[in-house]
């Protein structure tokens, strides 16, 4: 028999019994697009975490006030008072410190922000100009907050794309208004490019003000909610902590770093907290795909050994009539083949496509993991060919008359 | 005239579990080339297991056995497929075709093992369809024709390959008289051609279209003799 002949007859077959077939590619189908579609869908948050992690700036260290306690009870990050626009300019112009670019110092609180129309609940940071060079922000319009605005309290603020929308509208151009925050009028000076940040970091959702207008204008505090520093390049960045560590702790009459009144954060400590938690999520998936693998596996081999009764008589018949073993076998190889094929085809084009239009939903990068489709694939195409192929080799060995009177 | 089929004391024991079942004892006889030969009994004699054993279908549990002069135990399961596809027509008592599968590729099957070009494959059995009287039912499944119908089916599945050696579980066994009798004018035209036919009956009248009868009883030939009807014909 030719090959197109075994082709077309595997064909035939699976045609014949459409519910074994459908039910078996079923199976392969489920268990290899929930794969694909989890795993894909865990990268991608993996990813999309990591990048706006990075589009905080790079070489990145924030200094926050308290300490980093061991028992977890002296006051919480961020919550006390001790970093100050002072500690900012003294590292800034100290000579000792030699690894670092710039210093942000910030303060940063949520305020009601109005206009004539329009009211809105937004993050206000107090910045000066060094705050643009740390963070990687550029202007869609406008200028920045410059040194002068600082010096002088002046009431100026620069905008994030999301907060201009909602305060102003789409496409209207805010250059030049007033809006009121905590009913002191502001003039807008600038509006920054989307950062596309989203969920627990927007970045685009800001109205940046001069440190000293946040300070002594809107919230009436003489500190800062943290300083961020730029180390000059990546290699510098352990230096940078233990210098502007030693420098801080000098400065605030302390002796040994565990009496620190302030935690530096580097942009590796948030990656690393922030992986594990996206890592113990990707697992979490993968565990729940291997389940979905595990039951669709169990479908495509019960429903090839329910039928063995079946394809043991056909087998039983096609040996009375005249097939060779190895014909017979190869025949059900071929079958378990298109079905496991095919079945894992649509399942690739179902998870893929799931996982695509989840990222698109929920605007996170799409990826497809490949590693994720072979091993989906693998498994499902073992489990598809050793269940068809095995009771097949079985019944061949077997005289027709045995294998047509098999139950 | 040589012997096409040669059988010296072949037997077979059933085994499940503890029950043992001898279904055939010590039974030899020779047939020669050509001959048509009934083989009769009581149900549950070994008719069937013979005819499965003379088939190549199943092996006997001693005893050996020859085609052609060629021993059938010794040859390789290719060889053995070969032998089922090209020398032997099988009909079996429960016709067993292809369920969901049209007559006619029922019908095409054996053809498709011994490589024989589609056209072809469609043209014979639709000529040997048509010769067991479904030449309007081509493209019925198994499951939508009657009884009879799907005897007619084997038996032109058997007969499609042109095999030297007949075997008929009970060709007639249900369908109507004047069917059967269409049945065995076909079988007769292949005697006068020169096949071997070998068929079980329960019906004498049938049996009398054979020229040789044998009898089983027990697993055991009680008898063996020609057909007196045909002698004195
Ligand atoms: N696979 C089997 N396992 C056990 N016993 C069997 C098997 N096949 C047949 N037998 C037994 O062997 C004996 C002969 O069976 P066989 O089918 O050859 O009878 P038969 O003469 O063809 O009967 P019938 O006229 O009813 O078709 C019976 O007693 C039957 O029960
Ligand atoms: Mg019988």
């Amino acid at each position: 028999m030719e090959i197109t002949e075994l082709l077309s007859s595997a064909v035939e077959a699976l045609s014949l019994n459409k519910m074994r077939t459908f039910l078996a590619a079923l199976g392969i189908v489920i268990g290899i697009g929930a794969v694909i579609a989890l795993i894909s869908l865990g990268e991608a948050s993996q990813l999309s975490v990591q990048s706006s992690i990075q589009a905080l700036g790079s070489n990145l260290l924030t200094i926050v006030p308290g300490s980093q306690s061991q028992n977890g009870v002296r006051g919480g990050l961020g919550s006390s008072t001790s970093l100050t626009y002072e500690d900012a300019k003294a590292i800034q112009a100290s000579p000792q410190i030699t690894t670092v670019a710039y210093v942000s110092p910030e303060f940063s609180r949520r305020a009601q922000v109005s206009t004539a129309g329009t009211n809105t609940n937004t993050q206000i940071i107090g910045v000066t100009p060094a705050y643009q060079d740390v963070h990687n922000v550029t202007l869609s319009s406008g200028r920045f907050i410059s040194a002068d605005d600082v010096n002088s309290i002046n009431k100026v603020a620069v905008i994030g794309p999301t907060a201009a929308a909602n305060l102003f509208g789409d496409g209207n151009d805010p250059i030049g208004q007033n809006v009121r925050i905590n009913k002191i009028a502001f003039r807008i000076i600038g509006v920054t490019v989307s950062k596309g940040g989203s969920g627990f970091n927007n970045q685009d959702d800001v109205v940046m003000v001069p440190l000293t207008s946040a300070q002594k204008l809107l919230f009436g505090v003489d500190y800062l909610s943290s300083i961020a520093l730029q180390a000059k390049n990546q290699n510098d960045m352990t230096a940078a902590e233990n210098e502007v560590g030693y420098f801080l702790l000098s400065r605030h009459h302390l002796t040994d770093p565990s009496q620190a009144d302030f935690t530096i954060i580097s942009q590796a400590d948030i990656l690393g907290a922030v992986s594990s938690v996206t890592g113990t999520f990707t697992a979490l998936l993968s565990g729940i795909a291997a389940i979905s693998l595990l039951v669709g596996g169990i479908g495509i081999m019960n429903i090839m050994l329910v039928t063995v009764i079946e394809r043991t008589r056909e087998i039983g018949l096609r040996k009375a009539l005249g097939a060779t073993n190895s014909l017979i076998i190869t025949q059900f190889l071929i079958e378990a083949i298109i079905l496991t094929f095919g079945g894992g085809a649509l399942g690739m084009i179902l998870g893929t496509s799931l996982s695509f239009a989840v990222t698109r939903i929920i605007n996170l990068p799409f990826t497809v993991s490949l590693s994720s489709i072979l091993i989906a694939f693998g498994v499902s195409a073992a489990i598809g060919i050793v269940f068809g192929w095995y009771p097949a080799r079985k019944a061949a060995q077997l005289s027709p008359i045995e294998a047509l009177r098999y139950e | 005239m040589t012997a096409i089929i040669e059988a010296s004391h072949l037997s077979k024991i059933y085994e499940s579990g503890a029950v043992k079942t001898q279904a055939l004892a010590d039974v030899s006889f020779s047939i020669k080339k050509g001959e048509f030969v009934a083989i009769m009994g009581p149900s549950g004699s070994g008719k069937s297991t013979l005819m499965h054993i003379i088939g190549a279908l199943d092996k006997p549990t001693s005893g050996s056995y020859s085609v052609d002069g060629v021993t059938v135990g010794h040859l390789s399961e290719d060889n053995l497929a070969q032998l089922r596809n090209k020398k032997i027509g099988f009909v079996f008592q429960a016709f067993n075709l292809l369920p969901r599968t049209s007559a006619l590729k029922n019908v095409m099957l054996p053809m498709t093992y011994a490589g024989i070009p589609k056209e072809e494959r469609v043209a014979r059995a639709t000529k040997f369809l048509q010769m067991v009287g479904l030449g309007d039912r081509l493209d019925h499944t198994a499951s939508q024709l009657s009884g009879g119908q799907m005897q007619r089916v084997a038996i032109a599945r058997a007969l499609v390959m042109d095999p030297a050696i007949i075997l008929a579980d009970e060709p007639t066994g249900n369908i109507s008289t004047v069917q059967a009798e269409e049945i065995m004018k076909i079988f007769e035209e292949l005697h006068k051609k020169g096949h071997t036919i070998i068929m079980i009956t329960h019906e004498p009248d049938i049996a009398a279209y054979a020229e040789r009868i044998i009898t089983l009883k027990d697993g055991r030939i009680i008898s063996d003799k020609p057909d007196g009807h045909k002698l004195w014909k």
